[in-house]
């Protein structure tokens, strides 16, 4: 069942940078055919900072790309909410270098930063250099200067590295451009339902299913070097956990054994993978040793014991628990020891995800019929509510823990949206027909 | 034989036998002749009795509980409500009298709480009935429990009409 195809090829209609980014992409997808994935913002930030990313110079041979290198980096500035590019339209002219810069006239367009660069073939001609610099346009400080250089193909994630590049230099957190996103996609009802895990790139380009199935499948959970997705997969009529090379499609059958196969976690050092079994009556948490195929079991309670995940350290298990009575975050030692619970406030907590600074856990919150994302935090001892609901679930953090993505539902479909940690920016990625579900941001990919 | 026939040759030895009969008809005589009669019609034709569970034809008797497969739970919970035992031990006493019966308990709950919770979910209402059957004679080697979660909806309204539909587990026969 190993599925994989390549999308072919997408269209893009970015009307207004500003205000109404809306990417839409037509993906000829033989799985899924005609599947269009949309992304827009809905709530923006109004202190966000004023950058104008001037198109760079195309100095290969044949035509230049549409959309081009600075386009893409205006939406990923955007897209974060922190910054406010401007209109291609809007620029009194389109400088490729540091020297051709006019300062004061910049300065007259209140904007802050400029951005100016060129795109040329590598030596060897099998690749692309993108050359930039990224200034201050009140002092004239050079704030970056820098040579990218990629694949013959891989010019968008090029593009996604420069705004990286940019967003750290300008807010001292790198940047998640160049990350991937892995989701399930469900269509279609009974008997023509059908099921997908897909990656794409962190803006919602370039989807590839990584495997189909008639079968439920969910939990899809990376590998820390970016390169392999564990997952849970009904194809076998119960279910079962496979780990899955994204990009050769080689998978390993991890466990399928009687009762609960699910929940997948790679510990951060890539040799463990946490999981839920119910092997021993009831569903617990168990650690598999990928180098030598033994298993420990961590919890030991009547109760669901469910959703391992690890602290970034590796030497903490955050799990959900009903041993309360209601779900809630416990953590434990992953080498074991006693639970402790770690959610304080909220009806119920589930689903956690730990930031990269391992002190805050978005999670699941429900109140009554009311599904919220919530941030945890475990310094504090206090809960932010990011999300306006009602069926808000799966949170992920980003690599760079800037934001959160998370599945929502619009009347009776899912869609996936993005929040900042902060709450202020959200955005959503929306499958034209069916369902998305489970997001799982990836790690930094270098 | 077809039912017509065996039905028109039993009348036709009814009456002959009647009809030999030299002495006035008792009323016992009758009645056993009757029996005999009537008996080969029932297996035959009539309904079977709905509450003989044992029976598999009542797999597809709308008035047995045999027929009923589908039980269902209150939110955030996995026991059998009492309205329900009944279509539960009618199973247990088919698979205590079949023992080539076996049956897979699916679990499914409604769409509120995450997935991988509801998959446990799922899991606790499967074994409560698991566990009633199995102390109502039905052996472990029938049953099996998978739990489904939230993933397979048979309603996708978010009310409770709805998720009242969709947590239940399933009484599924893959032999009889």
């Amino acid at each position: 069942m190993n599925a994989r195809s390549i999308s072919i090829s997408f269209t893009t209609v970015t009307k207004n940078v500003k205000k109404s980014l809306t990417l839409l992409l037509v993906l000829l997808f033989p799985l899924l055919a005609q599947a269009q994935l949309e992304i827009e913002i809905i709530s923006g930030n109004a202190s966000a900072l004023p950058i104008a990313i001037v198109p760079f110079a195309w100095e290969e041979a044949g035509p230049a790309p549409n959309p081009g290198v600075a386009e893409i980096v205006s939406n990923d500035l955007y897209r974060s909410g922190l910054f406010d590019p401007m209109d291609v339209a809007d620029m009194p002219d389109r400088p490729s270098d540091e020297e051709s810069i006019r300062f004061g006239t910049w300065r007259l367009l209140k904007v802050d930063y400029v951005a100016v660069g060129r795109v040329r073939a590598t030596a060897d001609g099998q690749g692309h250099e993108l050359i930039y610099q990224l200034l201050d346009v009140h002092t004239g400080d050079r704030l970056l200067s820098q040579i990218t250089t990629v694949g013959e193909g891989d010019l968008r994630f090029g593009a996604h590295r420069v705004a990286d590049a940019i967003y750290e230099a300008l807010t001292g957190v790198p940047g998640a451009f160049s990350t991937r996103i892995a989701y399930i996609t469900s269509t279609g009802l009974g008997s023509d339902q059908r099921y997908e895990l897909v990656v794409a790139d962190a803006d919602g380009f370039s989807p590839q299913s990584v495997v189909g199935s008639p079968e439920p499948l969910l939990s899809p959970a990376w590998s820390p070097d970016g390169r392999k997705l564990a997952y849970v997969s009904f194809e076998k009529g119960n279910s079962a956990i496979y780990s899955q090379d994204v990009s050769t499609g080689a998978r390993d059958l991890v466990s399928s054994g009687r009762g609960i196969n699910g929940a997948p976690a790679f510990s951060p050092d890539g040799t463990k993978l946490a999981m839920t079994l119910s092997r021993s009556g009831n569903p617990e948490i168990w650690i598999r040793d990928l180098v030598n195929g033994g298993e420990t079991q961590l919890t030991n309670h009547w109760a669901i014991d469910t959703e391992a995940v690890w602290s970034p350290d590796g030497r903490t298990i955050y799990f959900t628990s009903d041993r309360g009575g209601k779900p809630q975050i416990y953590s434990v030692p992953s080498t074991g020891g006693n639970a402790q619970r770690v959610t304080l406030s909220g009806d119920n907590n589930a689903r956690a995800s730990v930031a990269p600074d391992g002190k805050r856990i978005a999670v699941a919150q429900g109140r009554g019929n009311e599904y919220r994302i919530a941030v945890w935090d475990t310094e504090t001892q206090r809960s932010t509510i990011l999300t306006p609901g009602k069926l808000d679930e799966s949170p992920s953090f980003a690599p760079n823990g800037s934001m959160v993505l998370y599945a929502t539902r619009e009347g009776t479909r899912g869609v996936l949206s993005a929040v900042s940690a902060d709450g202020n920016v959200r955005q959503r990625l929306i499958l034209s027909e069916g369902d998305v579900r489970e997001p799982a941001w990836s790690p930094v990919i270098r | 034989m077809n039912t017509a026939l065996r039905l028109a040759m039993a009348v036709f030895f009814a009456m002959a036998i009647a009809a030999c009969s030299s002495k006035p008809k008792t009323v016992d005589e009758t009645v056993t002749v009757d029996e005999t009669v009537t008996d080969d019609v029932v297996v035959v034709d009539a309904a079977p009795d709905p509450h003989d569970y044992t029976d598999a034809r009542n797999f597809d008797n709308p008035s047995s509980l045999l027929s009923k497969r589908v039980v269902y739970f209150d939110f955030d919970k996995s026991s059998v409500k009492p309205e329900y035992r009944g279509i539960v031990s009618a199973h247990a006493a088919y698979l205590a009298a079949n023992s080539s019966g076996r049956v897979t308990l699916e679990g499914h709950t409604d769409e509120r709480g995450t997935r991988e919770y509801n998959l446990g979910l799922g899991e606790r209402r499967g074994n409560s009935v698991m566990g009633l059957m199995s102390a109502q004679g039905a052996r472990g080697n029938q049953l099996v429990v998978v739990s489904y979660g939230e993933e397979r909806p048979v309603c996708r309204v978010s009310d409770e009409a709805c998720w009242a539909e969709n947590r239940r587990v399933e009484i599924v026969y893959t032999a009889r």
